[in-house]
């Protein structure tokens, strides 16, 4: 009895100064990662505003506009009103002259661009030259913010349907590998190499110009139903065609990957091991197949989510649907540099979250990784 | 490369790849046939022709080939000029030098559909008078109804769609459907038979001629239809061929390539360079591709060349220099490596004699399956509307088509046929890449 008590106490102990190490361990690694993530986003976006900063478009915009902004202030200003239109020209002129100077547009790209990163990177995303949102402001994180839920709606159904159906239609698959339904769907994956707006227009075609059962575009009927429940019909209506050309596009490839995958998996010898153990194959599949494929699950659901953000632009200018992909496209075509920046740099944020999360879903999920235990997690 | 050439036999137990190569090999013939029988610089004036070159087409019609499905044929378009068959003309010459001359225009008209236009053109010359004509209509139930008089001017076009007067003259209908309609019938029916138009033209000037021509517009046109700008859309659909595959190929080789080297020279070299092609990869990963080829697009040019220089710069460090990569490392641990380094190789030769020649098998199916991606980039590029402005392509037929809302009015031949092609090229290029892939990579291999 008493050398299990011995052997016990020695034992927390060790386990406790194992949990202090790990947490400092986790702590550190977290920080680097985190640093390393932001650092590229910082490259990132700092790229992004090159690009969309070179041949000085931005800077004869921010020109432009603060030329307009003060000759509107002081046209409008009542203390000016009896001043000779000479003076009160030449006073909007020193003023945009300050303000220029004042936002050292009359400095060198380079500080100007870090400028421009830190605004961006701090979320200050100013204020859009041509667009407004919807509800009329100019501000860019307003115009992003009011349609990030119609984004989310689209890309959140066709996303999560697709994954699920795809992922269990697999591994059923998977199971009665070389059948009919197989070879069907390897068959058909090369379908995917057409992208979603193409279904689109084929759905548009079929589904709202011949058959006339649904819209062929846009989120909401016109008038606006009045009660909730007519609403959500309506926008649920708007929703089936560009969700079922996203999920289409994706459908067959997708199933045949995790097919193939789960295939590899099922392969192995431990797998092979259980079987002739004679376990029921339900928990052949739960412990053997899906516990180790768990973190290539989840990835690829995560850079799912976040991979049809750019995706989405098309299919949403094809489906008239107001989310983010077309204001993206609509502040390119008005030249709305704060606007594009802004998207940009939500979706590198996005990513970069994405990324560092995964880390760590990684660790809880996988007892093979070990957080900053020095070496890659072994395959 | 006997590896290969066994993988290539391999093809035959494939019927997608068969099916696949079959559409790539069709279509880089047909591509190759088209930049030869229509010139670049020719196709691209045609495109942009404008009224000089389409003037005469119908605007917005389907193809000819509608006409095999469909019970009630739809009018093709006509010209009649004097001298053709079922016209007449006859000058009567007067002392004052004032001539008239009567033209009789005879057509047969047996449609259900009303045409879509008759336009007449008028060329004359004279010194000070114009001269001055006035036209009836005489349909086969012997109705006759005035179209007009009018002094010509030197050139005249008188679609007679156009004209107010005539259709007050006419209930209200525009001449195109009034002059065909059964007065008769409710719903709108064609009397079908031999129209008749005649035409009294007077000269006014001893040395003063007129000619008149006239052109009927039908619901069909040539083999793929016409667009909004009356453009015969056979042009695009013939040359997005040869665009689609060169920007496709191109985009997938040169990304295949320079992907794979940066791969092999990371691996190789490992570190520093390593790292720095790691870190290149995720901040690539931040920059949002599609934004930037628009903003490119948008600022800077629309040339095709420079969105394909683009696409490849940003399609370098992606996923596949990290699959490249891992093969790489396992490459380089070879024997005959060892000994390629023993014997005083430089790293340069390594990389590119040693290396990058062991991994081009499985760079085959990659590129081949890389293809439609670039293809459908170009189109969607074209749809958003940052298309090459001056090449006719399918993406840009597309992009015309939404802008015309040809869905919502029925022209749906607009859209399809492009769309087709598109999935039809995709779907080759897929189905090929996708069977290599699996004879090529031996995880794959029977799965």
């Amino acid at each position: 009895m008493g050398s299990v008590a011995e052997s016990v106490s020695p034992s927390i102990q060790k386990k406790k100064a194992m949990t202090m190490g790990t947490l400092t361990r986790v702590l550190k690694y977290s920080g680097v990662r985190l640093i390393s993530l932001f650092l590229t986003v910082v490259v990132g976006v700092y790229l992004t505003i090159l690009i969309a900063n070179m041949g000085g478009y931005v800077d004869q915009m921010m020109k432009a506009e603060i030329q307009e902004r003060i000759t509107m202030e002081v046209g409008r200003n009542p203390a000016l009103k009896n001043m000779d239109p000479a003076t009160r020209n030449q006073l909007a002129q020193e003023r945009i002259q300050n303000e220029i100077e004042r936002l050292n547009l009359d400095q060198p790209l380079l500080l100007r661009s870090m400028r421009f990163l830190r605004n961006a990177l701090t979320l200050n995303l100013g204020r859009a030259m041509n667009m407004t949102s919807d509800a009329g402001s100019r501000n860019v994180r307003a115009i992003i913010l009011e349609r990030i839920p119609y984004t989310l709606l689209l890309m959140g159904t066709a996303n999560f349907i697709l994954f699920f159906t795809t992922l269990f239609l697999a591994l059923a698959l998977s199971r009665h590998y070389g059948s009919f339904w197989d070879k069907i769907i390897i068959g058909l994956s090369p379908t995917s190499s057409a992208p979603s707006w193409l279904y689109g227009i084929f759905l548009i075609l079929i589904f709202a110009a011949v058959l006339k059962i649904l819209p062929f575009g846009g989120v909401i009927d016109a008038p606006v139903p009045d009660d909730f429940l007519g609403r959500a019909l309506s926008v649920l209506r708007h929703l089936i065609l560009p969700a079922s050309s996203l999920i289409i596009s994706q459908f067959f490839y997708s199933i045949y990957n995790w097919r193939t995958f789960f295939l590899i998996y099922s392969s192995e010898d431990y797998v092979e091991m259980a079987k002739a153990k004679g376990l029921p194959s339900r928990d052949i599949e739960r412990r053997y197949i899906l516990r180790p494929t768990l973190p290539t699950i989840i990835t690829a659901f995560a850079l799912l989510l976040i991979g049809t953000w750019t995706g989405a632009i098309i299919t949403e200018t094809v489906f008239q649907w107001p989310g983010l992909g077309r204001v993206t496209f609509r502040a390119i075509g008005l030249y709305d540099t704060p606007v594009i920046v802004g998207t940009t740099i939500i979706y590198a944020y996005l990513l970069a979250i994405t990324v560092f999360l995964l880390d760590i879903v990684y660790a809880l999920v996988d007892p093979r990784v070990k957080i900053g235990g020095g070496g890659e997690p072994k395959k | 490369m006997k590896q290969l050439l066994n993988s290539l036999k391999e093809i035959r137990k494939y019927p997608a790849a068969i099916f696949g190569l079959m559409i790539v090999s069709a279509l880089v013939i047909f591509a190759i046939v088209v930049v030869i029988t229509i010139p670049y610089q020719e196709a691209i004036n045609m495109w942009r022709g404008g009224e000089s070159i389409y003037g005469r087409n119908p605007r917005n019609v389907p193809p000819k080939w509608v006409n095999w499905f469909r019970e009630e044929e739809l009018p093709e378009s006509f010209e009649l000029i004097e001298g053709d068959e079922g016209v007449t003309s006859e000058v009567k010459t007067t002392e004052g030098g004032t001539n008239i001359k009567t033209l009789t225009f005879e057509f047969d008209y047996n449609y259900a559909a009303f045409p879509q236009d008759i336009v007449f053109y008028f060329r004359s010359n004279f010194d000070e008078k114009e001269p001055f004509v006035s036209m009836t209509w005489v349909t086969p139930d012997e109705r006759e109804i005035r179209l007009g008089n009018f002094g010509t001017g030197p050139t005249l076009t008188f679609p007679v769609s156009q004209d107010d007067q005539l259709k007050k003259k006419l209930d209200d209908l525009a001449a195109n459907v009034g002059l065909f309609k059964d007065p008769e019938s409710e719903v709108d029916e064609v009397v079908q038979g031999t129209y008749q138009v005649n035409i009294e033209a007077i000269t006014f000037e001893p040395d003063s001629e007129i000619n008149v021509e006239m052109v009927l517009l039908g619901q069909v046109h040539g083999w793929a239809g016409t667009d909004h700008l009356r453009r015969d859309l056979t042009l695009p659909i013939m040359w997005g061929a040869p665009i689609a595959l060169t920007f496709g190929l191109l985009a997938a080789l040169g990304t295949s390539i320079t992907t794979m080297t940066f791969a092999a020279i990371g691996a190789w070299y490992g570190g520093v360079v390593d790292g720095l092609i790691q870190r290149i990869t995720e901040i690539n990963l931040v920059l949002p591709f599609l934004s930037i080829l628009i903003m490119v697009g948008t600022f800077y040019s629309r040339s095709i060349w420079t969105i394909l220089g683009v696409t490849i710069a940003l399609s370098i460090f992606t996923g596949g220099i990290k699959q490249y990569r891992a093969i790489f490392m396992q490459v380089k641990e070879s024997t005959y490596i060892e000994a390629a380094q023993a014997y005083g190789a430089k790293d340069g030769r390594i990389i590119f004699r040693y290396l990058i020649p062991r991994i081009i098998p499985l760079l085959i199916p990659g590129l081949i399956s890389a293809v439609p991606a670039f293809v459908f980039l170009e189109a969607s590029l074209a749809l958003l509307g940052i298309g090459d402005p001056v090449l006719p392509t399918w993406g840009k037929t597309i992009n015309d088509a939404y802008q015309n809302a040809a869905l919502y009015r029925g022209w749906y031949y607009w859209i399809l046929e492009p769309a087709v092609l598109l999935m039809i090229t995709g779907l080759g290029f897929a189905m090929l890449g996708f069977s290599l892939d699996r004879i090529f990579n031996p995880r794959l291999r029977g799965l």
